[in-house]
């Protein structure tokens, strides 16, 4: 194991390790991939309809495609992108999260107040959960034990036990929460509020908000300012969250929660990922129907990508 | 399955954390939908007929969801159901009042909104999510009113920024002769000089009753209506102002000269529209239709809004107290996300609820208003309807 963890270090400090991107199309249908050290698009695959929510197994040998107008998820081989089988999702998946030993799969079932928990060996439904109105974000616990998921009508973070299937505590945040993420030591949890404008700070432990994250872009209306997606570094100590049609990426000191500058990028900006060895930082831009390329390490975006139509979701292979 | 998920439900309830530790009791929010039905014409399209759940359906759809809430919180919403003519108004308020229910949603015209207000006084808060005249939001205001339905200025100063935007500030304004009708040509007024669009000149469409849609009924609008818009002044853009539903929708294509149509018919400023996507619109549409089987109106937007309102009121205070209610809606933490992309709250001034409006055709969301390069000192929504300085209502 120790070698295994000294082996990962040298890869991570590898520099041209390069990972394939993959980038969900919410209106074309298809998932766009790209090379993260090039940066060049290797090619555009078909998916189903309406792909939103991505995610990719640790292992990397399974892609996990929402497809939210076919009503179930789809299992793709990330190589070659060929369909390998698909997952019974729950009706309209939008976001979901795996499991961090890669099983099962919690996803959001926007149009009927459920989280569906999947196997995704067996693939059978292990659970439905009820929650509140228009389930969306899905964050999980570094240690597994606990499923965040956000309903954005209700404006809660529901707390799911990953045992039970049983809601443990419900935390009331702003208007239409759209994610949930926590940083990589499990002391905190973000819950962004697109409609609210903020993002709240939560202590897992004690489920009280305890800080909460204002924006404010000078010469953008603060009506645009709408934030969705969140990721933090692995040490926790920067946190970039996507504030939609402002078009700009939030950079947060992880340990204060101040802001400390707000980057510019394509427009209606959702959701993002790291690549692995946090060098590079994707986000959608549904408006613009590209991606932008954030330098971790700078906190400078570097480049856009033309993708599909519509970019929604995006998730990076570990290997 | 459903056995399955209450099963679950009961057991989220018994171990939830700290929103539900508090509520050992279930909290009971009770309000109505009282919907007035005057006795007129069906409309010039059967595509508009109303149904029968008019109203109802939003309400039903807006009870469902304050209750998921509900369940994580310790609160059940109910919303009785009422229909009443506009001689029957009065007495089935009295006995909505009469079985402790303090938030009517009202369905109604002018006029029987402000009587219903009077009657209700101070024993029930009203939500008015069908009247729009800028009267009831201006002298003749109540207190106890939240206007959530857009008034006539809000959705004329939506369209005349957009026309604006367009470079067609010349409008040739045709109003019906109804008081309703002339009431939205004087907010097309107000809205013409706020935006210093001109009306090169004013025609009345009168009703003189008609036979509307007989059978070949259109040959005659064929004729007519291409002769009533002839010798206009030059003008970018032909304004209906057609509350009543007497002559809008055959304007467009008939005009004499080669003029799009806005107003009453053609582009038209709504509080919603069924084709709406953005910002979540999707999935509350399809929430809606699942439910109603059958597209959504304004009517159920707004009285579903209405509803939304009392519920994220009662979620926020976690109480179900109407006056602790009351006070909290009218207050300035008061804000509710309605599938329109940013904060709707309530003018304090004149308890209109602010939102963006939508420009529609008849398969499509155009345009949405407040346009960006119109700014506000406090809010681009109030650059929209009867700002602060200008109001005519004292409470």
């Amino acid at each position: 194991m120790r070698h295994l963890l000294t082996l990962a270090a040298v890869l991570a400090a590898e520099p041209a390790l390069a990972n394939r991107v993959f980038v969900t199309n919410e209106k074309g249908n298809d998932v766009t991939v790209l090379d993260s050290e090039t940066l060049e698009v290797i090619g555009t695959y078909p998916v189903g309809n309406r792909p939103r929510g991505i995610t990719i197994s640790p292992d990397g040998t399974e892609l996990y495609v929402c497809a939210s107008d076919d009503n179930l998820v789809r299992v793709f081989d990330p190589d070659t992108m060929e369909e390998m089988h698909t997952l019974p999702s729950g009706p309209d998946p939008e976001l979901f999260v795996l499991h961090p030993s890669g099983n099962p799969l919690y996803v959001a079932n926007e149009d009927d107040n459920l989280v569906t928990v999947v196997d995704v060996k067996t693939k059978q439904v292990l659970a439905e959960i009820p929650v509140g109105v228009e389930p969306e974000g899905m964050g999980v616990s570094p240690d597994g034990k606990i499923v965040i998921n956000t309903s954005e009508t209700t404006n809660m973070a529901h707390f799911i036990d990953t045992d039970t299937y049983q809601i443990v505590a419900n935390v009331l945040v702003d208007s239409r929460p759209r994610f949930a993420e926590y940083n990589h030591d499990g002391t905190k949890l973000y819950v962004s509020a697109e409609i609210g404008g903020t993002v709240s700070v939560i202590d897992p432990a004690t489920q009280a908000i305890i800080d909460k994250i204002t924006f404010e872009v000078p010469g953008v209306l603060p009506e645009a300012i709408q934030p969705v997606g969140v990721r933090v570094t692995s040490d926790g100590k920067k946190v970039f969250v996507a504030l939609g049609p402002s078009n700009r990426v939030a950079v947060i000191d992880g340990e204060t929660d101040e802001v400390k500058d707000y980057l510019l990028v394509g427009q209606r900006v959702w959701q993002m990922a790291f690549t692995p060895d946090e060098k590079y930082l994707f986000t959608t831009n549904g408006n613009s129907n590209d991606v932008s390329v954030i330098d971790v390490a700078a906190e400078k975006v570097v480049k856009s990508v033309p993708v599909g139509q519509q970019p929604w979701g995006v998730v990076v292979a570990p290997n | 399955m459903f056995k399955g998920i209450m099963g679950l439900l009961a057991g989220a309830c018994a171990l939830a954390g700290p929103v539900m530790g508090q509520q050992p009791e279930t909290q009971q929010v009770r309000a109505a939908v009282l919907r007035v039905d005057e006795t007129r014409l069906p409309p010039i399209s059967r595509l508009d007929l109303p149904p029968a759940d008019l109203g109802f359906a939003g309400a039903r759809l807006a009870i469902e969801d304050n209750d998921t809430t509900g369940r994580f919180m310790g609160q059940d919403f109910e919303a009785v159901e009422v229909t009443a003519t506009p001689e029957t108004a009065a007495a089935e308020m009295d006995k909505i009042i009469a079985g402790g229910i303090q938030f009517v949603v009202v369905l109604a015209d002018d006029a029987t909104t402000l009587a219903l207000a009077d009657q209700a006084g101070d024993r029930a808060m009203l939500l008015n999510a069908r009247a729009r005249g800028d009267t009831l939001r201006g002298a003749d205001c109540r207190f106890n009113t939240i206007h959530v339905a857009p008034s006539h200025a809000m959705l004329t100063d939506a369209l005349a920024q957009f026309l604006m935007w367009k470079n067609w500030p010349d409008w040739l304004l045709v109003h019906g002769s109804h008081p309703d009708d002339q009431a939205l040509a004087a907010a097309w007024r107000r809205s013409a000089a706020k935006f210093g669009a001109t009306i090169v000149e004013e025609r009345v469409f009168t009703d003189t009753g008609g036979a509307r849609a007989t059978d070949s009924g259109h040959v005659q609008v064929q004729a007519q209506m291409p002769v009533f818009t002839q010798r206009a002044p030059d003008y970018d853009v032909l304004i209906a102002a057609d509350e009543s539903d007497i002559f809008a929708p055959y304007l467009p294509y008939l005009t004499w000269d080669p003029r799009p149509v806005a107003g009453s018919a053609g582009l038209v400023p709504r509080s919603w529209h069924p084709a709406m996507e953005a910002w979540g619109g999707t999935q509350y549409q399809n929430r809606f239709e699942r439910m109603a089987n059958r597209p959504i109106r304004e009517e159920d937007y707004q009285a579903w809004l209405a509803l939304r309102i009392v519920g994220e009121a009662a979620t926020r205070t976690r109480s179900a107290d109407p006056a602790e209610l009351r006070q909290f809606i009218l207050s300035d933490q008061f804000d509710v996300a309605g599938f329109k992309g940013q904060k709707l709250t309530v003018r304090d001034w004149d308890h209109q609820v602010r939102q963006p409006i939508l420009l529609t055709t008849g398969v499509l969301t155009t345009s949405v208003s407040p346009q960006d390069q119109y700014l506000h000192q406090t809010s681009a929504l109030d650059t929209l309807g009867i700002d602060r300085p200008e109001t005519e209502c004292s409470f």
